[in-house]
């Protein structure tokens, strides 16, 4: 065997090196020192999200069962990048004396699931998928029970590990009988042999109701608020942003190649599930006070979003898809941003609670509001454009109404993010939060996405860089 | 590579200048956001010399000068053929208005800083000069229409915010106020204009929709609305947004109101560029008007005649000399309107098109050599009003010759700039159209007249009780006067029909004595008038005013076209539109939003209890929507 192609999984091997060196820089350190892991880690990921963007080789392995083009790799591009971000809004809360001496875990357990996340991108067949989904999730369970003293954490933490095993359950089920119908785990096989009988109708939809359940679709979302509520707000932002737009890439990837041949019935799906998903979860995110609640159902709207994209199942609802993610990593980032530095200044995170406080912290008022501004999807941040391109995705395909009715939820998730943005500016508080300056490594990761909203939406290249790419999918 | 991509730092950099001060203003002393933005225009004004020496100068081929198109990125793809781009479009009038727009702007650049130095908000004008620099840029250079519009709503925008940059005087608030919301009104009309043009056409690109071969309007013949073709309808609408920009009648109502705003600003806005922008729209589009619309080139002919004959009887009954000047432009844009109305296409029938660009560029720099003149006057008597000047030459020398120069230009007297342009627009005008030939005629009088009566009130008869005595203004100030008075003197003598012409193909002009030497004598005549009745103090002018009684109230109100404005809006559509319609949006179309918004609050609340927080509800949930899901998928379907 050639292991020069082992080139090919360069961004897997990359995390695994990074995540075993933390593991022996923990052992290193002294107890006294444990806070020094912290930038070595940072600085660590950071090279390896540089190393990610150097254009390499592309290809398959293993028979096809793996599988890397410059998509996937975009892709992971795109995970790696939203994952600094978060690493570096986490600094503060890490750096925290209780949480000191667990930050090794924090950073060896996130690169964990993001190896879990990179080969279910790349994955080839239902085995390497299936295998990456679980090394995906179950670590999430123990970043979620991360603050296991606190009974909310550990209820999260619990919380996710039972939904995730049901949904497992049920996913693993449904290839099971795809297996059974078609005779193979190989997508390129499946894909043959693929055809719209019962069987393979029923595996399919298991297979959408655990991968709706990574994404948070209704009605597979019910564990979102509760988890997001519960888990530390660094693993929160990374189930709303990374976990979520990987789901949305492999969920995409498979839904136009493996799933092609029976494209009419599962458009009917997306449909319907994109109609419920917007729909309820705005109505829910309505009554919210809670910041992380609140924005949990704004992170299952934004999902119900995506699928209009997927429906446009072409070239130009992968790039729109990509797009999207992209867009949302930074914006989502930048609200999620923002709740961790006010959090860990001074405790709150109500919406109540942030009455004012455009008085005291003017950045952090501005910054939240473009975030806000971006994800109900005004222009001129990025937010508009992914929106803008999602909806020409779907409208393509002629799906006017469905597009309708996202333009009607879209101006209903404008009310609930404009209540942020009064509670911020125009409410007044007698006892704001106070004053005070975050940490460089949180202002350096709110400048990251402050940058990204705007570029992301101006530079057209980005859009059309990702369309050429995606044809890829489709010859 | 065509060896201009550097053309791309022009526009850029004032934008640069625009974030840097804005950001950063307020942390420096403010004479550094000044140095800084006349630094910045500065670089900017010699690269647009650079680009115009090499580009006319660079020799061109047997076709003329070629456009070059040295930038252009897709921003948006509406659909496979419409695209929105962002570029820089180099040709004859485009890289003729850069070097119009950098040298005024530099030279306003420099004046302010004397003028407006010690003002609250130093670093605030600069800022917002800098923004308008780069809004009237960006559109001159714009590769497609798109791109211009979204530049000319920058223009509006950065104009709104130079107008009212005193924003604590009411009259400065009004006025912002009325010169955005007439322009926007005007801009609707651009709006509509393009997305029918783009509709027929599919495409938004210039060098499609001016390509005199263009294929592009293959359909078009066949369209139209209400008896007239659909690419009159789209010219016509373009027209309107720049005859909003350039104050064409009767859309000129925010023009003179617009004098609230920094005297420099009157200077680089009101005189040489934003009001230009509409004559240069036209001009831009003008293959399609010749050849798509020739009764739209009508109109646009017929509206810069009457406006140029209307704005010169107003200016002779003004006593601001501001608005005196703001009618003088008004009248001066309605000669370039009339020259391009009455322009052919390709060679000598051209002669307009080429006359009306010569006249936009003589006329940028003795129009704001004449105002910042004005400012300079301002500032040593701090008043707008001629009763309160007089005597001025004896303690302004410098600020007097230009002046003097300035109005000896516009009245048309040789060999100053202003008299071959204007002569160039007259034979035009002969050429095609008698009636608006002699308009023009008479126009040429009244410019003349009513140019010395302010020069003689201010600068001659008798003193008046100033409150110190006036003085020469600072080096910053008259340094732009000097230069731009030596442009205006000398600006006529450039080769204007071997460069920018309507087919970019040069051609040979000649002096057409039989019409020259009549428009200046008229000019001399005005000038005669106005120092019979000027030059001395003498009760005169007041007599002739009481004798015409009626008529010159209603010239001194400007027609009271603010008040048929006003009235019309306040009297009849506020009451019998507005008024209905609020009513129908309050009670019908916010009920029914209420009404929406009270069905979502209530359904959140009444599906509250899906949430329960106990997992087996979750479980249960997510197993039934499965089932559910795969049996209606199955029997549905």
């Amino acid at each position: 065997m050639d292991f020069g192609q082992f080139i090919l999984m360069r961004h897997e091997l990359l995390l695994i090196l990074a995540a075993v060196i933390v593991l022996i820089a923990e052992l290193a350190v002294s107890e006294s020192s444990k806070a020094r892991i912290i930038p070595f880690a940072l600085g660590l990921f950071a090279l390896v999200t540089i190393a990610g963007f150097i254009p390499g080789e592309t290809g398959t392995l293993f028979g096809g069962s793996y599988q890397s083009n410059e998509l996937t790799t975009m892709m992971k591009n795109v995970l790696n990048m939203g994952v600094l971000i978060i690493f570096l809004q986490s600094e503060s809360w890490l750096k925290k004396p209780e949480n000191v001496d667990k930050a090794s875990e924090y950073f060896v357990l996130t690169l964990a699931t993001l190896v879990g996340m990179n080969y279910m991108i790349s994955a080839g067949d239902f085995l390497i998928f299936y295998v990456g989904l679980e090394t995906a999730t179950i670590p999430i369970a123990g970043l979620a029970a991360f603050d296991k003293l606190k009974s909310r954490s550990a209820e999260a933490g619990i919380k996710l590990i039972l939904s995730s095993a049901l949904s497992s359950g049920i996913l693993l089920f449904g290839l099971s009988m795809i297996y059974g119908a078609t005779g193979s785990i190989y997508f390129a096989d499946v894909l043959k042999n693929v055809s719209a009988t019962p069987l393979i109708i029923m595996g399919f939809i298991f297979f959408v109701a655990g991968m709706g359940f990574k994404i948070s679709l209704v009605p597979f979302h019910f564990w979102t608020a509760d988890v997001y509520e519960g888990a530390p707000i660094g693993v929160t932002s990374y189930l709303s942003v990374v976990s979520k737009g990987a789901a949305v890439f492999i969920f995409t990837i498979v839904l136009f190649t493996v799933f092609r041949p029976i494209m009419e019935q599962w458009q009917h799906l997306i449909y319907t599930l994109a109609v419920m998903t917007m729909t309820l979860a705005n109505l829910f995110a309505l009554r919210q006070d809670n910041l992380k609640r609140f924005l949990a159902f704004s992170s299952i709207a934004q999902a119900g979003f995506i699928l209009l994209g997927i429906l446009g199942a072409n070239g130009m609802g992968m790039a729109s898809v990509v797009y999207f993610v992209l867009v949302y990593v930074f914006t989502n980032l930048g609200a999620f941003g923002v709740v961790a530095a006010v959090s860990a200044a001074s405790g709150v995170e109500t919406i109540s609670g942030y009455n004012g406080l455009y008085k005291t912290n003017p950045k952090l008022s501005l910054l939240m509001t473009l975030s806000l501004f971006s994800l109900a999807g005004i222009p001129p941040v990025a937010g508009f454009f992914g929106k803008f391109f999602l909806f020409t995705s779907a409208a393509g395909s002629g799906y006017f109404i469905l597009v309708l009715i996202a333009v009607l939820n879209a101006t209903i998730s404008l009310y609930y993010y404009l209540r942020v943005v009064k509670a911020m500016f125009i409410d007044a508080n007698e006892d704001p939060a106070p004053t005070f300056r975050s940490s460089n490594a949180m202002r350096l990761g709110l400048i990251m996405c402050l940058a990204g909203m705007f570029i992301i939406g101006f530079a057209s290249t980005i859009f059309d860089y990702l369309r050429n790419i995606s044809d890829v999918l489709f010859n | 590579m065509t060896g201009f991509e550097y053309t791309i730092l022009i526009p850029l950099i004032p934008l640069a200048i625009f974030l840097i001060t804005g950001l950063l203003g307020m942390k420096w002393k403010p004479a550094v956001s000044g140095i800084l933005g006349t630094a910045g225009m500065g670089t900017s004004f010699l690269l647009s010399v650079i680009t115009a020496i090499s580009y006319f100068f660079g020799g061109h081929g047997e076709a003329g000068f070629s456009p070059i198109i040295p930038a252009n990125i897709t921003w948006l793809k509406l659909t496979e053929t419409l695209h929105i781009k962002m570029g820089v479009l180099l040709d004859p009038i485009s890289v003729m208005m850069l070097v119009v727009i950098t040298t005024v702007s530099f030279m306003v650049h420099i004046y302010s800083l004397g003028y407006m130095k010690g003002e609250k908000g130093f670093a605030r004008f600069y800022a917002f000069l800098s923004l308008f620099s780069f809004s009237m840029l960006g559109l001159v250079l714009a590769t497609n229409i798109f791109q211009m519009y979204i530049f000319w709503e920058l223009v509006g925008v950065s104009s709104f915010l130079l107008i009212g940059f005193y924003y604590e005087k009411p009259s400065a608030v009004a006025a912002s106020k009325k010169a955005f919301i007439v322009t926007r009104f005007a801009d609707l009309g651009f709006l509509i204009g393009i997305l029918i043009l783009s509709f027929i056409t599919g495409t938004f690109d210039f060098d499609q929709l001016t390509n005199p071969q263009a294929s592009v309007f293959g359909g078009a013949a066949s369209l139209g609305f209400m008896g007239i073709s659909a690419m009159t309808w789209a010219m016509v609408l373009i027209f309107i947004g720049g005859a909003g920009k350039s104050a064409m009648f009767p859309l000129h109502i925010w023009l003179p109101d617009a004098m609230e705003g920094p005297t420099p600003v009157s200077a680089l806005i009101h005189a040489a560029t934003m009001v230009v922008a509409g004559v240069f729209l036209v001009a831009r589009m003008f293959p399609v008007f010749h050849f798509q619309a020739p009764d739209a080139l009508e109109v646009v002919a017929w509206v810069g005649g009457f406006t140029s004959l209307f704005a010169a009887v107003i200016a002779i009954t003004q006593f601001d000399i501001k608005r005196v000047l703001a009618f003088s432009t008004l009248s001066q844009l309605g000669y370039m309107m009339l020259a391009l109305g009455v322009s052919g296409y390709g060679g000598e029938e051209g002669l307009g098109y080429m006359a009306s660009m010569f006249h936009l560029f003589t006329h940028a720099m003795f129009k704001a050599l004449l105002f910042l003149g004005a400012g300079s006057i301002i500032h040593a008597v701090h008043s707008n009003y001629m009763y309160d000047m007089g005597g001025l030459r004896k303690y302004m020398p410098i600020t007097h010759i230009t002046f003097l120069i300035a109005c000896l230009t516009i009245a048309g007297v040789p060999p100053l700039s202003g008299f071959f342009s204007k002569d160039e627009i007259l034979v035009a005008a002969f050429n095609h159209n008698k009636i608006l030939f002699g308009i023009e005629y008479l126009v040429a009088g009244l410019t003349a007249f009513y140019m010395f009566r302010l020069y003689f009130n201010v600068f001659w008869g008798k003193d008046r009780h100033y409150h110190h005595t006036p003085h020469e203004s600072p080096l910053t100030m008259s340094i732009p006067l000097m230069f731009l008075a030596v442009a205006s003197v000398f600006a006529g003598f450039l080769p204007f029909s071997e460069l920018v012409t309507s087919d970019a193909k040069p051609f040979e002009t000649e002096m057409h004595l039989m019409i020259a030497v009549p428009s200046v004598l008229i000019g001399l005549v005005g000038i005669f008038f106005a120092w019979l009745l000027y030059k001395k103090e003498s009760r005169v002018p007041d007599a002739i005013a009481a004798k015409f009684g009626i008529l010159y109230k209603a010239t001194y109100n400007k027609f009271y076209f603010d008040e048929i404005y006003l009235f019309v809006t306040k009297k009849i559509i506020f009451n019998y539109i507005s008024r209905p319609v609020a009513w129908f949006d309050r009670h019908i179309i916010d009920g029914f939003m209420v009404g929406i918004g009270l069905v979502t609050e209530k359904t959140s609340y009444l599906i509250k209890g899906m949430q329960s927080g106990q997992l087996q509800h979750y479980a249960f949930a997510f197993v039934a929507g499965t089932l559910a899901l795969v049996l209606s998928i199955l029997y549905f379907l």
